[in-house]
């Protein structure tokens, strides 16, 4: 019960970071790509309470980093720069902002006086849907040929796993940059990104597939498969209904585990300079712009994706980690040990 | 004696006796301190010490303790000086120079230096076997530099046509112990002589200090060369210094930091942030020189391509050739801002390729304009270009206008720039994507591939003389990167390719600073390249080094190493 509520809690705190991530624009108060060229890496604007003649509100003020540091009050659900949701509909409301030309900061800005928060909670998007749309088609071709593999075994299986030692084999690192070269120059930074994406996802597939296909080897030979095989179920069924279920914990702790390692990668590729392109933020690109080690010091803003970078990676971790006592797995085991 | 008058008095000499005691500490402050250890640091390892092969920086900067050249520029003011050779003289012609090779001058290992090892260097050099990069140097006209031996310390070299400021071709033009490498060479192995693992008693120089001890991957120790010839003022022997050891440092965050802790006197290519750190502390002597040679540019493809493979490029190629385009596109660049963004104030906006670093030769009549968008459009219309409903800029045909910036991976100063441009352009209703590629990828799409459509490069010139900018600016050059097909039939290339050919045969420097200014008036008016920034070139030692003298040609700061003293 207590693995329960720690595995809600973590998986409902995963799900708000997400849920910020896919409403970035609305909880951004600036577009990404706006340059405040005037206030190049401006601290923090400070939120404050009291007003210029020293009374208490309720709503916070800020101290504006434009226009001689006048104080104007926070608004909430203000009107902005436009955005889109998933590409599904358009909006230009944002929770909060301040009255034009004045600006909030609310983690500074970076080198070239764009808005660190907004950037930060767009690089979300980015980041994230990396690690999850890699990971979702890793597993997904994991699933399919270590199931071909583990259930037609012979000359189907040698092949799937010939091929995983070959892919085993490759320098990705290499592939990616050669990848990225033979992309067309006037491709949307986004679409080159998600293009990379899939090739890390593409790339990735090999190792999970080996656990699937033993998962399925061991369950193929179950009585109450053979059952089924000799009730007349075809090959399709017996998979899918008997065969594939017993690998979904597998699943599970596999794509907690690939979903921050894909992150990591976005970032190994930004730091190198070929992750998301300009002017789209990603948590990786931030982390690269950071100023070298002895003045880090100087702006300890420009930590925050680290920070979350390094938060949300532990959170799958524990989510993975909690899995280990979850009732779910606790049934799996008890129906193996029951068959 | 009042006691108001003795109070003063008494004032007097307290000032006095505190002004004389600051002077003697000033005085002990300043005076030099003869022997002891220069650490500096090199992020990658020199390949090997051989002056005739030598190509990266790292090898270069060792070399250049161990090596001495004939004439020598003096990276602070830019003037070539005599080094071995005591006086030199060119013939009216401007095809013969002649050179008095100093008396007494040794090697490092006590073996007299004499007209054949001069002649010796300019064979080696001159040998395509050996493919020295000092080679292309040594040509002038299409033939190589010959030379001859005039008496026992006269040697006299002949150029196939006038080759103006030719006296410039001799710095870094080392010269090699005969005795120690004709056996090598005969033998066909002297590309492969003085490796990182050959004993340091080997390598024989006439610079200011010789090799003592390499441990690979970790540090090279070079000490005082006793028979070193030059002498300071006061006559006594040079270099000051007993010992100058170069520490390999893994990263330029690390070099930074050893710099930080004392550990190493010497930093170099320091960026703003940095530079401002450390200028707040007094144990350091930082220096901001000024714009340096670096010259950062957006240029336009340019190239002859076959029509019809690619009909988006042939489009935008059909833009980039409308002179008033190119210019409007520079127009809408606001230069201010990335001196101030990109290199925190510390870079300097450009007009032309020639920074003003380069104090002679650049023309002061070219001056960046202040940055304004309603200029920019007023640009763009003159060009033949409209907007449509949505603000965004099409062509005479109502094509929207849109390119990408080719800019290579880890080069976070010409990143930063690509956006800026991005957004600057943006605002002039042109919608510009940013491609970053791996470096070799880069340079295969601008030199093999020739299929992009603007990309931002930065070239740092060697040397101030404008005879080192040929092959980026004549049509036929091979770093003429806009336009790599060779012969052009465009009058404003032509006229430059006269200009330059022409300044190169003329030995009237006036003359000369005519005919370059022409030149960069016609790349300003034409703009097949945009000139955007320079940076400082921003240094700095310990601030007990003295005669600490950097200058804004490369090697920065150990150029005069002989002369670098500690102060007491």
């Amino acid at each position: 019960m207590r693995h329960d509520t720690k595995l809600t809690a973590l998986l409902l705190l995963l799900a708000s970071i997400h849920g910020v991530a896919i409403l970035a624009g609305f909880f951004s108060p600036y577009s990404y790509r706006e340059q405040n060229r005037e206030v190049p890496l401006a601290a923090p604007t400070k939120l404050q309470w009291v007003d210029g003649s020293g009374a208490w509100h309720l709503r916070p003020w800020v101290e504006s980093p434009i226009a001689g540091g006048a104080l104007v009050p926070l608004r909430f659900f203000v009107r902005g720069s436009s955005y889109s949701v998933l590409g599904l509909f358009g909006s230009d409301l944002h929770l909060f902002g301040v009255d034009e030309p004045h600006r909030v900061f609310l983690l500074g800005t970076d080198a070239l006086g764009r808005d660190y928060f907004s950037r930060l909670v767009v690089g979300a998007q980015v980041s994230l849907s990396a690690g999850l749309v890699a990971a979702a088609l890793a597993l997904t071709t994991a699933l399919s040929l270590g199931a071909l593999a583990g259930y037609f075994g012979g000359f189907i299986d040698s092949a799937i796993m010939r091929l995983v030692d070959v892919f085993l084999s490759l320098p990705w690192i290499y592939m990616l940059l050669a990848a990225r070269a033979f992309l067309p120059l006037d491709m949307a930074p986004g679409t080159a990104f998600f293009v990379i994406v899939v090739l890390l996802g593409l790339l990735g597939w090999p190792a999970p597939t080996r656990i699937v296909r033993g998962i399925v080897m061991s369950a193929r030979a179950r009585d109450y498969v053979e059952a089924s095989r000799g009730a007349g179920a075809g090959h399709f069924h017996l998979l899918w209904r008997h065969i594939l279920p017993q690998a979904q914990s597998a699943i599970a702790v596999q794509a907690t585990l690939l979903v921050p390692a894909y992150m990591l990668a976005e970032v190994t590729l930004s730091y190198v300079g070929l992750g998301v392109g300009e002017p789209l933020p990603s948590w990786g690109n931030m982390l690269a712009d950071l100023p070298r080690g002895s003045l880090l010091g100087a702006e300890p803003w420009t930590f925050a994706p680290a920070f979350l970078l390094v938060g949300v990676t532990w959170l799958y971790h524990s989510v993975l980690s909690s899995l280990g006592g979850h009732r779910f797995i606790k049934r799996r085991r008890r129906d193996a040990r029951l068959t | 004696m009042s006691r108001t008058g003795s109070s003063s008095w008494f004032c007097i000499k307290c000032v006095l006796a505190h002004f004389i005691v600051f002077s003697c500490f000033a005085v002990v402050g300043q005076s030099e301190q003869r022997g002891g250890r220069l650490v500096v640091s090199e992020t990658s390892e020199p390949k090997h010490f051989n002056p005739v092969t030598a190509v990266d920086w790292a090898t270069k900067t060792v070399v250049g303790l161990l090596m001495a050249d004939l004439l020598h520029i003096d990276r602070e003011d830019q003037k070539v000086y005599p080094n071995l050779a005591s006086d030199w003289g060119v013939s009216e012609d401007g095809r013969t120079y002649t050179l008095t090779l100093r008396e007494g001058v040794r090697f490092s290992d006590g073996h007299p230096v004499d007209v054949d090892d001069v002649l010796f260097s300019l064979r080696v050099n001159l040998d395509e076997a050996i493919n020295s990069p000092q080679r292309g140097l040594l040509i002038v006209g299409g033939e190589p530099i010959r030379a001859r031996k005039l008496g026992a310390r006269r040697i006299v070299f002949e150029l196939a046509e006038p080759y103006a400021a030719g006296e410039r071709l001799f710095d870094s033009f080392y010269i090699l112990p005969r005795h120690r490498l004709e056996a090598s060479y005969e033998s066909g192995e002297l590309a492969s002589a003085w490796g990182l693992l050959s004993d340091p008693e080997q390598i024989v120089g006439l610079g200011p200090f010789r090799l003592e001890q390499v441990v690979p991957g970790e540090r090279i120790v070079l000490e005082r060369n006793p028979y070193y010839w030059k002498v300071d003022e006061a006559g006594e022997a040079l270099p000051h210094l007993d010992e100058v050891v170069i520490l390999l440092t893994s990263s330029e965050d690390a070099e930074l930091l050893r710099f930080k802790a004392g550990e190493i006197h010497m930093i170099q290519d320091l960026g703003f942030r940095d530079f401002d750190a450390l200028d707040a502390e007094s144990s350091f002597g930082m220096r901001d020189l000024g714009p340096g040679l670096e010259h950062n540019f957006l240029f336009f493809n340019l190239n002859d391509r076959a029509g019809g493979e690619d009909e988006a490029l042939d489009t935008r190629q059909s833009w980039f050739r409308n002179d008033a385009f190119r210019r409007a596109v520079s127009d809408a660049i606001d230069r201010h801002s990335m001196v101030r963004l990109v290199y925190g104030g510390r870079a300097a906006p450009l007009a032309s390729h020639v920074t003003p670093g380069n104090k002679f030769w650049i023309n002061r009549s070219l001056v960046v304009a202040p940055h304004s968008e309603a200029l920019a459009k007023e640009s763009f219309r003159d060009a033949g270009f409209r907007w449509n409903e949505a603000e965004r800029l099409v062509d005479a045909e109502g094509r929207l206008v849109e390119f990408s910036i080719l800019t290579s991976a880890g080069n976070r100063p010409r990143s930063m720039m690509a956006s800026l441009i991005q957004e600057d352009l943006k605002r002039v209703g042109i919608e510009v994507t940013i491609a970053t590629l791996e470096f070799r990828a880069y340079i295969d799409r601008i030199f093999q591939g020739r299929d992009f459509d603007t990309a931002l490069l930065g070239l740092g010139g060697s040397d101030a003389d404008p005879n080192p900018e040929m092959s980026f600016l004549l049509s036929d050059g091979g770093m003429h990167v806009w336009r790599l097909a060779g012969a052009t039939t465009l009058p404003w290339q032509v006229e430059i390719d006269r200009l330059m050919h022409e300044q190169t045969a003329t030995t009237d420097i006036v003359r000369r600073k005519e005919l370059y200014g022409r030149v960069q008036q016609i790349l300003f008016d034409y703009r097949p390249f945009i000139s955007l920034v320079s940076p400082h070139i921003l240094v700095g030692a310990r601030a007990k080094l003295g005669n600490f003298r950097p200058g804004i040609l490369p090697p920065y700061t150990l150029w005069n190493a002989e002369e670098l003293f500690w102060t007491r």
